[in-house]
């Protein structure tokens, strides 16, 4: 047990350091960028001391380390500053943004482990017949599909064809179905590939012939025994690739016009406006 | 490794088969990309602007009256040239360190091994994203942009295969018979991780073009005229309800070079290591 809590405690100090380093990379990236967020938000036509006084305001004329730990000290009492751009405070920026790209980046996860578990645990079961090689085949294929394009066929076919559902933006339930879609399909496939993998994996171990030879119905030695252990790097990947599902999210919200933090991270790139970002 | 690559096994795998037939074609159509093309891809002619598909531009014109025909068949020149670059630099940068960190072990190991856990930690897509912003938009900094991103899983997989080789006994026989480091390295470990690495590049380059195209889409790739069909997707799409043929060519063009580079890859997995998980 104090093994366990060793090791949990060194992957918290590493992840607080990468954490860190994210953010002195980000900031100096940043930094480094050409022109400045003043430049940008403001006319040519201001006079020099005006924009002097405005980057003393924003604490842009002192040296790149000093801004990086008045920002950590700022950021470490709760204040995450103020976006320079649109002057709002950079907390309720991403409090109005937050909870859609949850509900997106949520619903679409949710939706893919619903499907690919039961499909993948039956295109392994029953291994090589037509049903798995379709199931193999068409995971390859919505793998090749990038979600962008994806995104502008269902528009084109949904919203343009068929008129059934909205362009972009979000009002209601019916404007989440479509980046919904287009967030899962991609995702749906690599999931259900490594499923089925798994479970292919797992069928062959011994303990699945002795819960056979116990007697035990087909259907609870698949669902205790080989879904239970199949299951474990399933969820494994699950975190790990929850970075790519936010790099995703700035494709899909651009895509939609889905008011998400994908959309603010791209928006406060492209205008420098590095508090946000 | 040397008998496994007969014409035989290798045409018996049906998904190999397909992917090498789809990108034999995609080939094709790069190199002779002129004698394709019946216009020249940046033609502009703006009284044929947005024309539906017809015998004269087979999939159509663009708002600026290009040819999307010419420009989709251009396009397949930067996607194949862009992700053939793209895994050469990533997959260098990866089995160089991959096979120094397994090799070498200790501090450089652990030091190798931190910078993969904390490139694989950021999202790679912001990370290129925030890099290409850095160097400015072009098709050279995405080239960089993905490769400083992506490198990671070569390092991953190439020292985890190189740890496992070195103290098995032909090596140490090697090393009996007073064999320097490099030698070792490149004469009898190297080969052995080949297989894995010829996997990982075909199942990355599609990936590196769907990256590539990504950035295009977002604005942050070729810069126009270039036919980049990412680029050409992201114009499309403002003119999506005149003009949809603008948006579906390119997509299905993309979608059929990626396609043949999974099944390539996921052909040779199966040939060449059937338990190799990435």
């Amino acid at each position: 047990m104090s093994d366990l809590l060793e090791y949990a405690v060194r992957k918290l100090i590493i992840g607080a350091f990468v954490v860190f380093v994210v953010t002195v990379v980000l900031f100096c990236i940043m930094q480094l960028m050409p022109g400045d967020p003043i430049q940008l938000i403001s006319n040519p036509r201001i006079p020099p001391e005006k924009i002097a006084e405005l980057k003393k305001h924003w604490g842009l004329d002192k040296p790149v380390y000093v801004q990086y730990f008045y920002w950590l000290f700022h950021i470490l009492q709760g204040d995450f500053g103020t976006s320079i751009t649109t002057g709002q405070k950079v907390i309720t920026l991403i409090q109005e943004r937050l909870p859609y790209t949850l509900l997106l980046a949520g619903g679409s996860l949710i939706f893919q482990y619903i499907i690919a578990i039961p499909i993948g645990l039956m295109a392994a079961y029953k291994e090589h017949s037509i049903f798995d090689s379709i199931v193999v085949v068409s995971t390859i294929i919505f793998w090749s599909i990038p979600s962008f394009w994806l995104g502008i066929l269902l528009i084109l076919i949904f919203s343009l064809k068929l008129k059934l559902l909205p362009v972009s933006g979000y009002d209601g339930l019916s404007s989440l179905i479509l980046p919904l879609m287009t967030a899962t399909l991609p995702n749906l496939a690599s999931t259900l590939r490594l499923t089925r993998s798994e479970v292919l994996e797992v069928l062959r171990e011994k303990y699945v012939s002795t819960a056979y030879a116990k007697g035990l119905s087909e259907k609870r030695v698949l669902i205790f025994h080989v879904l239970r252990n199949a299951l474990i790097p399933v969820t494994l990947m699950f975190f790990l690739y929850l970075p790519w599902t936010v790099g995703g999210a700035v494709i899909i919200e651009t895509i939609f016009s889905w008011p998400g933090m994908g959309r603010l991270l791209w928006t406060a790139i492209s205008s420098q406006d590095f508090p946000v970002v | 490794m040397g008998a496994k690559f007969d014409v035989k096994v290798l045409t018996r795998n049906k998904v190999f088969l397909a992917g090498l037939i789809i990108l034999f074609t995609v080939a094709v159509v790069a190199v002779f990309a002129d004698a394709i093309a019946p216009h020249p891809y940046d033609e502009m002619n703006v009284s044929l602007a947005l024309r539906a598909p017809q015998p004269r531009f087979p999939f159509g014109t663009d708002q600026y009256g290009r040819c999307v025909f010419s420009r989709v068949i251009y396009g397949t020149r930067i996607a194949l040239g862009v992700g053939l670059v793209v895994v050469l630099v990533e997959s260098l940068i990866g089995v160089t360190l991959g096979l120094l960190a397994g090799y070498y072990g200790k501090k450089f190991d652990k030091i190798v091994m931190f910078v993969t856990d904390l490139t694989w930690a950021l999202p790679p897509l912001v990370m290129a994203l925030a890099i290409v912003t850095m160097l400015g938009p072009s098709l050279i900094n995405v080239v960089i942009a993905i490769a400083a991103v992506s490198w990671a899983q070569f390092a991953r997989i190439v020292r985890a295969k190189t740890q496992a080789l070195k103290n098995m006994p032909f090596v140490e026989a090697a090393r009996a018979f007073g064999e320097g480091d490099l030698n070792i390295i490149l004469r009898y470990i190297l080969p052995n991780v080949l297989s894995p690495i010829i996997v990982l590049s075909t199942l990355t380059l599609p990936q590196a073009i769907l990256s590539t195209t990504s950035l295009g889409f977002l604005g942050l790739g070729a810069q126009p005229p270039s036919p980049d069909w990412g680029l050409i997707l992201s114009e499309g799409k403002n003119y999506i309800r005149q003009a949809p043929w603008i948006s579906i060519f390119p997509g299905i063009a993309l979608v059929y070079t990626v396609l043949g580079f999974n099944l390539l890859g996921e052909g040779l997995r199966d040939i060449l290591d059937p338990r190799l998980k990435l």
